[in-house]
Order: C-alpha cells, then structure tokens, then sequence
C-alpha cells in the first residue's frame, strides 16, 4: 500500500471506530418510546418447594404495584428479588406478603434467600418488568457494535 | 510478529520475585492447605454446600479469582501456584526449594504417548466433571472427592511419567486456562531468538543446576503461545544467557496467526462455549425442572440431560458452527478443506467463550460471595466462630446491576471474535466476507446469552 492510502485507511479507520462508539451511546441513552399505559394492581401467589418457586417466571408492566404472596410447601423458603431488595421469607403454613412499585423495567432474578438445601443456589425465577428497555437497548448495543466491528476490520 | 511488548524482567524487584527459588514453592505452600482444607471440610464438614468452606472456596471464590481475574489477566497464573501437582512434583524432585545436580527427577520417566499428545483427554475430563456439575458444586462429599481424585490422579502420575504429564494433557481445568491464557496480556518468552541459536546446551528444556527442564514439556526457546506455558518460571533460572523473559503484550496476541491450529483445541473452545450457555440456561434459569434433572443423577430423565448435553457439546454447537464453515468455505471459494475451515475459525471462539464464562461467573459469584465469611469462620459448619463472622446474613452483592457489567463484557467479546474472525479470512488470503457466516453464528451465541441474562 502507498503512504497516503495507508494514511487514507487509518483515517477511514478512525472515523468508524469514532462512529460506532457514538452510535452505541445512542443505543443507551436514545429514549425508546413509551405506550401509554394505566398501572395496575397485581397479586401474585408463589409457592416455594425445595428447589423451585412456582410459577418460575413473573410478568408484570412498569408502574404496577405487585404484592407477593410466598407460600413454602416442605421447608422454610425465601425470595428476594434482584435490583428491588425485596426479600421475603416464609414457613411451611405461613405465608410472607411484600407490596412493592416495579418502576423499574427489565428482567429481574428472584431466588431462594434461606439456605435449603443442595440446590439453594440455583433455586431462581425471574420477574420480567415490561417492556423489557434494557434487552432492547442491549440488543441495539450489539448489533451496532457487531457493524461497527465489522467495517472497522474490514478489508 | 513485531506487536509492542513490555519487558517486566526489567523491573529488578520484578525480576528478583520471578527468578526465586523461594516464591512458587511459597505460594504453593499456601495454596496447598487451602486445598486440604477443602477436601477435610467436604469430607467431615456439613453437608449443606452454602455452609461448607470446600464448596463456597472452590467453586465460589477459587473459581472467581481464575474465571474472572487471573485467566483474563495472567493467563495461567494460577497453574504455577496450583497447589495439585505440588507434592508430586516435589516427589520427583525429592526437593522443595533449591534443585539437585542437573535439576535431575526421581521418577520412573515414562515418556507420554505422542497418539495422546494433544488435548482429548483434557476435553474428556472437563466434560465427566461438567456433565455431574449439578452435583459436585452443590454436594460438599462429592466435591471434596473429585478433588481428591484430581490429587491422587496427579500425584500418582507423577511417579509414572516424567514432569507434569497431569497438568499438561489430563487436568480438566488446565485444558480451559491454556485456551483462554492465549487471550492474556502477559507471556513468557525469548528476548532474543538470535541468541538461543548460539545456545546448543538448551538447558531450558534439559534443566541445568539452576533449576529444572520446562515441567510442560515445551521447548521455552521456540515459545510462541501461552497455551502450555505454565508460568512456573523454571527456564527463567535455568537460561544461562538471561534470555528469558516475562512480557507485557498485545492481550490475545497468541490468536493472531492461524498457524498450528488443531482440531482438540477447536473442540475446547466449542466445549467451553457449550457449557457456558448450558449452565445458564439449567443453573440460571427460572426452570426448575431442569436443575432438579441435572441433580438427580442416574434417574432416568438424567441420562436424557446427559445425551442432550454432551451431544450439545459434541455434535449440535459444533454442528451448528461446522455449516457456519460450510458457508464460508464456499465464499472462499473452497481455498481449504472443510475441515481447516473448521479448525482455523473454532479459535474465534476463545474470547467469546471467555466472555460468556465471566458473564455467567459473574451472575452467582457476586450474588454468593458473602457465603465466603460465614465458612471462613465456620469451615465445618459445626458452629465454630473463628474470626466472628460465622452469623454474616448472606447478602447479595450488587444484586440487580450484574447486566450492567454483563452487557459490556459479552459485547467485548464479540467484538474480538469479530476481529479474529476476519483476520482468519485475511490470513487465509480470502475475502473479509467469506467470515461472515462465522460473524453471524457469534452474535446469534451473544444475543442468546443476553436474552438469557437481560
Ligand atoms: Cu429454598
């Protein structure tokens, strides 16, 4: 390659680099539009048995207000939800109930917070606060840096 | 291969730390206990695995410090303060700190077999112990036994072979931390080639009185990856030219050549990725039934999790990558076998599969690391309270935020398969676009993790 298009292919090479990282900031801070929405009022039954929380999986939309009742059938059982601090713990026959706002939207791993056995660690659900923005945006922040990767190694 | 490197041996207390005789026997003199602690307090400890220190220091703080420190940031550290092969290889040099004669081995000095001088074994052993993961990480007996079975296994041939045959082509973790260690920004080479061809003694590879022969059986003075270096530092004693060196570098400098790719070494990195993404989903999952099939073993939905997993490993993912390269291959205008194909791009799997390995570490180490206070003052679980942590309420550490971190490591490690990807197509001398069927298989893997976790 000749000096000036080696010179021309590094600053082709910059600019992309200068691009993408530009556009994955957008792909975090970009505000992503927002249906309107009335939040309602869930109650939402959880029965805990060694090693599994039914049901698994939660959905509730941002702005709801949730309560959650934990029911545990053989043992004591916890629940504590990641990134809301929630935590709850219940003895067979007697139920713990929390209320809590879920203003933040994403997913959210629940899991066991009494030890209660072998599996303990791996006793996890997950309540998915819709619309799922973080996913979204980390999937945005992907394909732009995938592209971006892409044009930048390029030859 | 002229990238920049920082010579550390430079550093003269760096150098003085590196060419002691004294520091990796006292790292392993530290390691060790640790490690029969673990095995004593799996045995004869509490069977509850959040209570016992052999649970929550193997697989909650050991495997943190290699997963998400030291493999990303020294490579195979940890090999060189292992504390497995310690007492073998003391054995074999019946001496613990300074060499006899000639760095000479008490051993019977069987040579390993050239059919198995590759890694299948090491693919083999990772997968025995993966696919009863539910079981060892969860079950304190259990755990201590596969430990103590990786002992005597070491311990045992080391009186059969010579030097460190366990480490080279049997244990199940090395195989992982030499694919990943080629990813690291650190290495030990040559200073100066020239100067190794004046050398006819090549007592970096024989020993010398100053120390002994490379226990990894390579020849340090041809060392161009990281892969079976263990760090121990042996041909930095023995160099009588002072040829030797410890580097900072380029980090995955190692990857930039597609020479001497191998087909064992593929299989590692399509294991590795495999496993990764297995866990995941059953360990991580809100799907109980499939933990509680992974735990219960010799049932028989168990030996269906058993041929789904091991053919995922196997067969699926690799099957899956091998029509990646089908594609390619037909871009590039069938330039190489399928298989070369193949072999040559499956490396592009090493920093994505690292990356996935600190993402998912980072999901349940952070979570699960106070547990670490309880069994330090309460290894046994039997009520002690040595040091007055033993009542620390579990408390999960950054809870919520491990996507913020998750995110931007699993998009560092796409980036990289992306770049290595399309400097296997240069190397190759094709197109950039013959690559993109292997793009795509790893953003696909990337965007199915991040689903998984986000
Ligand atoms: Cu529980």
């Amino acid at each position: 390659m000749t000096k000036a298009a080696l010179s021309y292919r590094h600053t082709h090479r910059f600019g992309i680099a200068a691009s993408a990282v530009l556009l994955m900031l957008a792909a975090i801070l970009v505000p992503l539009p927002a249906q309107a929405y009335t939040p309602r009022a869930h109650t939402l039954q959880i029965n805990a048995r060694a090693f599994a929380f039914e049901p698994g999986s939660l959905s509730v939309r941002r702005g709801d207000t949730v309560t959650l009742v934990l029911e545990a059938t053989d043992t004591v059982h916890g629940l504590y939800v990641d990134g809301y601090d929630v935590n709850l713990v219940a003895e067979p026959g007697k139920s713990a109930t929390a209320t809590f706002v879920a203003d933040k939207e994403g997913k959210f791993k629940f899991r066991c917070s009494v030890a209660c056995g072998a599996l303990h660690p791996f006793m996890i659900g997950e309540l998915n606060v819709e619309p799922n923005l973080p996913f979204v945006r980390a999937l945005l922040l992907t394909l732009v840096g995938g592209i971006g990767a892409l044009a930048f190694f390029w030859k | 291969m002229n990238s920049p490197r920082f010579e550390l041996t430079r550093i003269p207390l760096f150098k003085r730390v590196v060419t002691s005789r004294w520091v990796p026997w006292l790292f392993m003199a530290l390691t060790l206990p640790i490690f029969l602690l673990a095995i004593l307090t799996g045995l004869f400890g509490t069977p509850a695995g959040s209570r016992n220190f052999g649970i929550i220091f193997v697989w909650i703080v050991w495997w943190a410090l290699v997963i998400l420190v030291m493999v990303p940031f020294a490579g195979r550290l940890w090999c060189a303060i292992c504390p497995i092969p310690a007492p073998g290889e003391w054995l074999q040099r019946r001496a613990l700190i300074q060499p006899r004669a000639g760095g000479k081995l008490f051993t019977l000095g069987w040579k390993w077999s050239p059919r198995l001088n590759n890694i299948w074994l090491q693919n083999i052993s990772f997968l025995a112990v993966a696919l009863f993961s539910a079981v060892i990480l969860t079950t304190p007996f259990v755990s201590a036994l596969v430990l103590l079975a990786f002992a005597a296994l070491a311990l045992g041939v080391s009186l059969l072979f010579e030097r460190r045959v366990f480490c080279r082509y049997l244990c199940p973790v090395g195989g992982f931390i030499g694919l990943y260690a080629q990813l690291a920004p650190v290495e030990v080479r040559v200073k100066d080639a020239a100067l190794c061809r004046t050398h006819t003694d090549k007592t970096c590879y024989r020993g010398s009185d100053d120390g002994y022969g490379c226990p990894w059986m390579v020849f340090p003075a041809a060392l161009d990856k990281n892969t079976y270096c263990g760090l121990c530092s042996e041909c930095l004693k023995t160099c009588p030219l002072d040829n030797m060196g410890v580097f900072l570098r380029v980090p995955g400098k190692d990857l930039q050549t597609t020479k001497g790719r191998r087909l064992d070494e593929a299989y590692k990195a399509f294991i590795m990725l495999t496993c990764a993404l297995a866990y995941s989903i059953v360990l991580l999952g809100p799907w109980a039934a499939l933990k509680e099939t992974a735990y219960a073993v010799g049932a028989p939905a168990w030996f269906v999790y058993a041929i789904i997993f091991l053919a995922a490993n196997l067969a699926i993912v690799p099957g899956i990558f091998l029509a990646c390269a089908w594609l390619t291959r037909k871009i590039s205008l069938h330039k190489f076998s399928l298989r070369r194909t193949f072999t040559e791009y499956a490396y592009v799997l090493a920093p994505l599969g690292l990356a996935a390995w600190a993402a998912f570490s980072l999901s349940f180490v952070l979570i699960n690391f106070s547990y670490a206070w309880q069994v330090l003052s309460d290894p046994f679980g039997w009520g002690w309270d040595l040091f007055g942590t033993a009542n620390w309420t579990w408390t999960p550490y950054f809870a919520g935020l491990q996507s913020f971190l998750q995110i931007p490591i699993l998009l560092a490690g796409l980036i990289a398969a992306i770049g290595m990807a399309l400097r296997t197509a240069h190397t190759q001398g094709v197109p950039s676009r013959a690559a993109l069927p292997i793009v795509a298989f790893c953003a696909a893997f990337t965007m199915v993790l991040l689903w998984l976790y986000v």
